[in-house]
């Protein structure tokens, strides 16, 4: 005993040390990798603010050597453009107008049919909720083909075709968004007591007026993580818009980026600074909504 | 009808009357639901079967071929290019996404910067594949003053090698000897010698030639200048001996000829050894002062000569693995582009984030008595991880895993963008086939939905797997 004790009082010491020790380790770790995740990200945003006349005369990191070559030039051209067809900004605002429908379009019925499902009292309603669980299998790319000649067909018979305009890409998004969309958001209201809509119902009001008075406001942490979700996805595709915005002269920002690199290093300067400000966007949301993304992608690891 | 009594006993009603209070009942609900039911029908099930039916069909869907479609998908040599691809992506990025996930998670935990740092990892998956993949592919070019990687290649091999002036491609048997035009001899080491032995007073001129324009241009070559005696010292002149006014004329110097500047020189005794060593002038001309009595050989250093750096072409379609004498479908399924290695590196960064994220929080779940019992019980760090918490955090790593393998079957977007025009093809996957079959040059829908359906195929089990799992953890 009287030998045991202190050696084990020594392992305990060393236990610390090392403890110590590598909690050191640990941060210089940890800082080397926080370092080359934002490399990449430093690298694109020193490309976009330095001359195109610089661009494979010296590599972009020379930067922290001679900072003089920063310059907002190219920024400035992109703005001087303005919103003509085929520049930046108008590219840009094709973004928006794909995603910000697709976006509410996904939330408010995915809302509206989960909230049928939850709070229906018809039969059949779980096996209906496994169907459009089932169909987050379905990878997008299988439904490409038919969908073109779908909306192709639509215009055959009632003169509308969506083919090669931002409804036919928002149609198409908002289709794949759902199964994920209602798969959320009926988790999410099955946690909402059922007392809650009596009480609404005692008080004579219709279903709708239940939906948004009372079960939208408290399914809010639910819509914002699937919006935020939804408005990224969208944001960032690149192959629904290939496939279904055709040769429409309004592109959103992943096309023009994928247009542009055909000819990467003639004209580099504008393909960093539209990916640039194609990251701002999602950057913000994220930023802003940083807790509700993370919860988003918890819940739809299965995308 | 409004007459009908809803409130009735259910036995009593005639059985329209019960059909119509239960319509009645549930419109509303059933309207809540009808948008999202239509559309996914319209846009989601139908094309499901549509795809189907077509690859049983001919390109134009008119004819029907049977299983013909599915015959020629496992015969056409770019298409199993695509399947060995998406077998990679498979085998090594699932993998070693969870795995960095795991390790930055659980070293998270023990740091204070730990919200920024997650931030940082986290943010690619924010960024556009599209814009992601072009940062990469500027990361990996070839050009060392664009791409970071090969610039950092550069650095650690002109440590050990600094590039000649005149730098020589022994690639394609190139030389120091070749160059050798006048009173020049390739001496040991991909040296070049004077011929003939030069005394103090005396004067030497060497003449090379095949040096570019554009490397004299560089140089700032200039006209050679005649080297003039010296007391005590050895002058003299190497030039680019070839004058395209004079090209017979390989002895003199000529007007439109130009010296050769910076080429590290050596002066050599009888004995062999090194007494002085200087550099050419723009003019090519030098000079060894006070040199003692005997017989000099002038010695143009093999290091004048050395390689170009040569960087590593990590966007092209070389393969790792060797494939030289195999036929072009053994090629097709055993060669590995590099340009696979860069694009998994740089999906890994996108994806790394979402990986600790799900890893994280399984980790905040696990039961901290567990962990702290195996701490005390004397187990070291390591020991902890491998045998505690890693089974612990199984199935969350199971769904990360099996999440990053249906990701990657529909691996698209980055090989569009990060691969240059001449290896898309070698670095295509199957979601890329299905694009440039079906849809470059009019609507091809035979091939192209042959291989979503076998895409299709593949991620069905992986992906019920995952749904399962998940419904299992919420319920």
């Amino acid at each position: 005993m009287t030998i045991a004790a202190p050696v084990k009082e020594r392992r305990v010491v060393g236990l610390a040390k090392r403890l110590r020790l590598s909690k050191a380790v640990v941060n210089v770790i940890l800082a080397l990798v926080a370092i080359f995740w934002l490399v990449p990200t430093i690298s694109l945003l020193v490309i976009s603010l330095r001359p195109e006349s610089l661009f494979g005369v010296s590599g972009w990191w020379t930067v922290f050597t001679t900072p003089s070559q920063l310059t907002f030039g190219n920024y400035a051209t992109i703005f001087s453009q303005g919103f003509a067809t085929g520049g930046v900004l108008d590219s840009l605002l094709t973004s928006l107008e794909i995603t910000i429908p697709a976006t509410l379009l996904v939330t408010l019925i995915s809302s509206l049919a989960a909230y049928s499902l939850v709070f229906g009292s018809w039969r059949g309603r779980d096996m209906i909720f496994l169907g459009i669980v089932g169909l987050m299998v379905v990878p997008l790319q299988v439904a490409l083909i038919p969908v073109v000649q779908l909306y192709r067909e639509m215009g055959d018979l009632f003169g509308l075709n969506p083919y090669g305009t931002i409804p036919g890409v928002i149609i198409f998004h908002v289709a794949f968004g759902l199964p994920f969309g209602i798969f959320l958001m009926r988790n999410f209201l099955t946690g909402i007591p059922k007392d809650l809509l009596e009480a609404g119902r005692i008080e004579g009001a219709g279903e709708w007026k239940i939906f948004y008075r009372i079960v939208l406001p408290l399914a809010l942490p639910a819509i914002a993580s699937l919006a935020i979700f939804q408005f990224i996805w969208v944001w960032n595709d690149l192959l629904v818009a290939l496939v279904f915005l055709g040769g429409n002269v309004h592109s959103p920002l992943t096309i023009f980026l994928y247009d542009q690199t055909r000819s990467l290093a003639a004209n580099y300067w504008i393909v960093s600074t539209g990916a640039v400000v194609s990251i701002f966007v999602p950057l913000i949301v994220f930023f802003s909504f940083q807790r509700y993304f993370v919860r988003g992608v918890l819940a739809g690891a299965v995308k | 009808m409004t007459s009908v009594v809803v409130e009735g006993p259910r036995v009593a009603a005639p059985r329209a009357s019960h059909r119509r209070g239960w319509w009645r009942r549930n419109w509303v609900s059933l309207a809540f639901l009808a948008p999202g039911v239509i559309w996914l029908l319209a846009i989601v099930v139908y094309p499901t079967i549509a795809t189907i039916r077509f690859s049983l069909y001919d390109e134009t869907a008119t004819k029907f071929v049977g299983l013909h479609n599915y015959a020629s998908v496992f015969s056409t040599d770019a298409i199993l290019t695509a399947f060995k691809n998406n077998i990679i992506w498979v085998l090594v990025f699932p993998f070693f996404v969870t795995f960095i996930g795991l390790m930055v998670a659980v070293l998270t935990e023990r740091i204070r910067w730990a919200t920024a740092f997650k931030a940082v990892i986290v943010m690619p998956i924010v960024f556009s594949t599209t814009a992601s993949a072009l940062v990469w592919r500027t990361i990996f070019d070839l050009d060392p003053h664009i791409g970071v990687v090969n610039a950092i290649e550069q650095t650690v091999s002109d440590w050990f090698s600094t590039p000649g002036a005149y730098p020589l491609n022994s690639a394609i048997g190139q030389t120091a000897a070749s160059l050798a035009s006048f009173n020049a001899t390739g001496g040991p080491g991909g040296t070049l010698l004077s011929k003939s032995a030069v005394h103090p007073g005396g004067t030497v001129m060497m003449g090379l030639t095949r040096v570019s324009a554009v490397t004299l241009q560089t140089l700032g070559a200039q006209t050679p200048l005649a080297p003039q005696k010296m007391a005590g010292g050895i002058a003299g002149l190497v030039w680019n001996d070839f004058s395209p006014l004079q090209t017979s004329n390989t002895t003199t110097i000529v007007s439109d000829e130009h010296g050769l500047p910076n080429l590290r020189l050596s002066l050599v005794s009888s004995t062999g050894s090194s007494v002085a060593s200087t550099v050419t002038n723009s003019s090519g001309d030098f000079s060894f002062s006070h040199i003692a009595p005997g017989s000099y050989h002038v010695e143009i250093l093999g290091s004048n000569f050395q390689n170009a750096f040569v960087g590593t072409f990590w966007l092209g379609a070389q393969s790792i693995t060797p494939t030289s004498g195999l036929n072009q479908t053994a090629q097709s399924l055993l060669s590995v582009p590099l340009i696979d290695l860069a694009m998994i590196i740089s999906y890994i960064w996108i994806w790394a984030g979402f990986a600790m994220v799900l890893i994280g929080a399984g980790l905040a779940a696990l039961n901290r008595e567990v962990l702290e019992a195996a701490e005390i019980d004397g187990a070291t760090e390591w020991q902890t991880l491998r045998r505690v918490t890693i089974p612990m955090l199984a199935p969350v790593l199971t769904v990360v895993f099996v999440t990053m393998v249906i990701n990657v079957l529909k691996v698209f977007d980055i090989i569009l963008n990060m691969a240059p025009g001449s290896s898309q093809g070698p670095a295509t996957t199957l979601a890329l086939s299905i694009y440039n079959d079906g849809f470059t040059g009019g609507i091809h829908s035979g091939v192209a939905s042959t291989i979503a359906v076998i895409l299709f195929i593949l991620v069905i089990p992986a992906m019920l797997w995952n749904l399962k799992k998940i419904k299992g953890g919420n319920s």
